[in-house]
This record gives C-alpha cells, structure tokens and sequence, in this order.
C-alpha cells in the first residue's frame, strides 16, 4: 500500500501514469505564476498549484492533470484554471485516448475573484469540449482538502468519478455551510458527520462516484485504467459525450433523491432507507467489503459511467 | 513580503540534470526551484517569503547550504510561507538531491 492521500501533485502523477511517461507542460521553471496573489503580497507558487501535461496510462496515450492541496487548498485561479484549459483543449487536438484529473481543491480562489470564477466555469466547459470529441474524462478524488466549490461541480462533469473513502466531494464545504446556516444545520468540526455525508462511501452509495478504492496509489491508478477501458472499448464509441438522454436521466436521478431523501437529515437513514443492512457499521468497512455490500443498494444508475 | 539575493561564487559542484521543485507553498513550508544556469561557477539563491525582517537569519542558513554543498553555476528560486531555519535546510538539501541523487 502506498497512501494516495498523503502524496502531493507532484508525487501523484508519477505514482499513477506509467513511470517515467508523463511530460509536463509549462513546468515550474517557466514561473507562469498568478499575478493577481503577487499585488495582494502573498507568497506565489511557481506552478500555481497544478502540474498538468500527458503521459502513458496502461500504455494508453492519456492527457492528465494533478492539483496540490498544500498551496492555497488547491484553489483554482486564473493562471491554475488555464493551465487545466490549455491541457485539456491539447488533448482534442492530438486526440489524447482520455484525461486524468487528479483533483484536490477548495474550489475558487477567492484572492482571485471573477478571474477565478470565469477559470472554473472555463475548465467545466473544457471538459464537456473534451468528452464532446469522444474523449472520456476520469476524476479522482482522495486528496485531503477534498473536492469543493466549482471543482465539485467540475468532478461531476467527468464520465467517471474515482473515490477513497478518505475522498470528500460536495458543492458547499462544511465550514462555509456552518458559517452560512449555524452550528445546528451542520457541526464542521464533527469530522465523522463531515465524512458521512461528503466522503466517498457516501458519494458511491448515492451514486455520484462510480468507483470506490481504497486509500492507495495502485488502486486509483488501476481503477482509472479499468475506467478508461470501459469507455473506449470498441463498442464504446461515442460513450464519452454527454447527451441529452444522460443529462435527463441525471435530472430524473436528482429528483429522485429529493423526493425519496430530502426529508432525512442523517446519511445513515438515507443508506437504511437503500437497503444497506447496517448502516453504523459502514463507516469500519474496508473498501472491499464495502464495495461487496453496497452492490444492489446504490441509489441511481449503477452503471460504471454516465 | 520580502525578497532577498544571495549569491556564492566559486562552487566547486556543477549541477547536473533539468530543473526540479521540491516542497510546497503552505503555512510553515516552502517550495524550492533548483535548476543549472550559467553564472561563471556561482550558485544565486532569491528568497520571497511572506516573514518580513528575517535577513540576517536566511543569510545564515544559506551561508550553512553552501559550506555544505558547494554548488556552482546553479540558480535556486524560494517561495516561502513562513518556514523555520531547519525546514528551510531539509527543503534546500532534498532539492539539491533531487537533482544529483544523493547526499554530498
């Protein structure tokens, strides 16, 4: 086991693509770095906390990026989100076989404002470009900052969204929830409620991660590769874009969920009311057995990809 | 936010290999930019570190880096957020074997 978690970007990307393949693009020497933190007087970083570019995946020419969580949560600015536009927008050109996210952030740069606003919805935009060219898109969430903000809504728009249980995904992060609704809404300082209704147990019960793995290197990169064969096999063509039809079933899903779980307020009722047989028990299982035991109870499409 | 210049002639150590960065831009870290540059054997360090009036203390700990390594003709770029001396002296010897592969 080698933890994937306590890796960063740059120990990440070597650890996940076939060593020695991976080529960056606009490394740290280039020093592109966000103009906007240097006229605020705080400190910059020479990669703007991402490393994107392409290398080999199972042998598979595969485009990828990985974010680091230690500069700034991870947040998206505006030198960070083009350097995501710019990978993602080469991997159409030179026909990359898919994109591997490697996603950990906060979501927006705050320091940044509209520019990093306008980077985040440029980098949603970029993917759906992506799988519009018949590109599968895999996400992978299991950094500690999590996966929030734009970048959650970002992960989603993938074809396949990885997990650990470590993994946290959602849209608002549970200190700004607390700060927005108060302490009896949500308690971000009870880490087990925090991992309930963000981790990736959670988020693959639910059905917005496809895949579950366990917190290491080798399982997320096999898991991407086992992803990545689903969507481009060949009676796949064409699996990787998003439809109409997929976008309604999404819709149907979410409405769905509203109307069966909406009422509830503890994600333990929500797995009891799926079928899941102990749902106390859930949060002591390894990701294994809990994979094993969640088969036919999973709310949403069970199918590997959207 | 404060940026100093080093600069150490007359290394004896040349850098092999491409750039390489090590560490990270977080509360009490730094990440350290090392790459070959020709300066006529001298080894240019530029710190920006967000701890302003801590001059005469970086200079020590590079002063310590170079009587350690020697290095010439090699440019070391420093984005800091506040690391302690020693930190800073883990980080600067985990870049340097970055690039040569191993202790001095």
């Amino acid at each position: 086991m080698s933890s994937y978690l306590e890796r960063g970007a740059r120990g990440r990307i070597p650890a996940i693509f076939d060593a020695g393949s991976f080529e960056e693009f606009l490394g740290p020497s280039a020093r592109v770095v966000s103009p906007h933190l240097a006229q605020l007087d705080v400190p910059v970083s020479f990669d703007d906390g991402v490393v994107v570019g392409r290398g080999l995946l199972g042998g598979q020419r595969v485009f990828g990026a990985a974010q680091e969580g230690g500069f700034m949560g991870g947040a998206v600015g505006e030198v960070h989100g083009a350097k995501l536009v710019g990978m993602l927008g080469r991997a159409i050109d030179e026909g990359a076989q898919a994109v591997l996210l490697l996603l950990e952030s906060g979501g927006v740069r705050l320091h940044e404002a509209n520019a990093g606003l306008i980077a985040v919805s440029e980098v949603m935009r970029a993917i759906l470009d992506v799988r519009a060219a018949g590109i599968p898109v895999i996400a992978a969430v299991g950094g500690a900052n999590g996966c929030f903000g734009g970048m959650g809504i970002a992960a989603r728009c993938a074809n396949t969204v990885i997990m650990s249980e470590e993994g946290r995904l959602a849209m608002s992060g549970p200190e700004v929830i607390e700060t927005a609704n108060g302490v009896e809404e949500f308690d971000s300082k009870d880490r087990a409620l925090v991992w309930r209704t963000t981790g990736g147990k959670h988020r693959y019960l639910l059905g917005d991660c496809q895949v579950l793995v366990a917190d290491d290197t080798g399982a997320f990169r096999a898991a991407a590769i086992a992803a990545i064969e689903a969507l481009t096999g060949a009676a796949r063509i064409g699996a990787a874009a998003l439809t109409l039809d997929a976008l309604q079933a999404e819709q149907a899903m979410l409405e769905r969920r509203i109307r069966d779980f909406g009422a509830l307020a503890e994600p333990m009722d929500i797995w009891r009311q799926l079928g899941v047989p102990d749902p106390a028990g859930v949060s002591m299982l390894e990701a294994d057995d809990f994979v094993a035991m969640a088969a036919g109870h999973r709310a949403g499409p069970v199918t590997g990809d959207r | 936010m404060e940026t100093l210049h080093f600069r150490f002639d007359a290394g004896s150590r040349p850098l092999p290999g491409a750039p390489q960065l090590v560490g990270v831009v977080s509360s009490g870290n730094l990440e350290v930019l090392i790459e070959p540059a020709a300066l006529g054997g001298a080894c240019e360090i530029e710190v920006r570190t967000a701890a302003n009036g801590f001059g005469a203390t970086w200079e020590a700990v590079m002063r310590d880096f170079h009587a350690r390594w020697q290095l010439s003709d090699a440019r070391i770029c420093i984005n800091d957020m506040g690391a302690t001396p020693a930190v800073v002296s883990l980080r600067l010897d985990q870049a340097v074997e970055s690039v040569t592969g191993g202790p001095p």
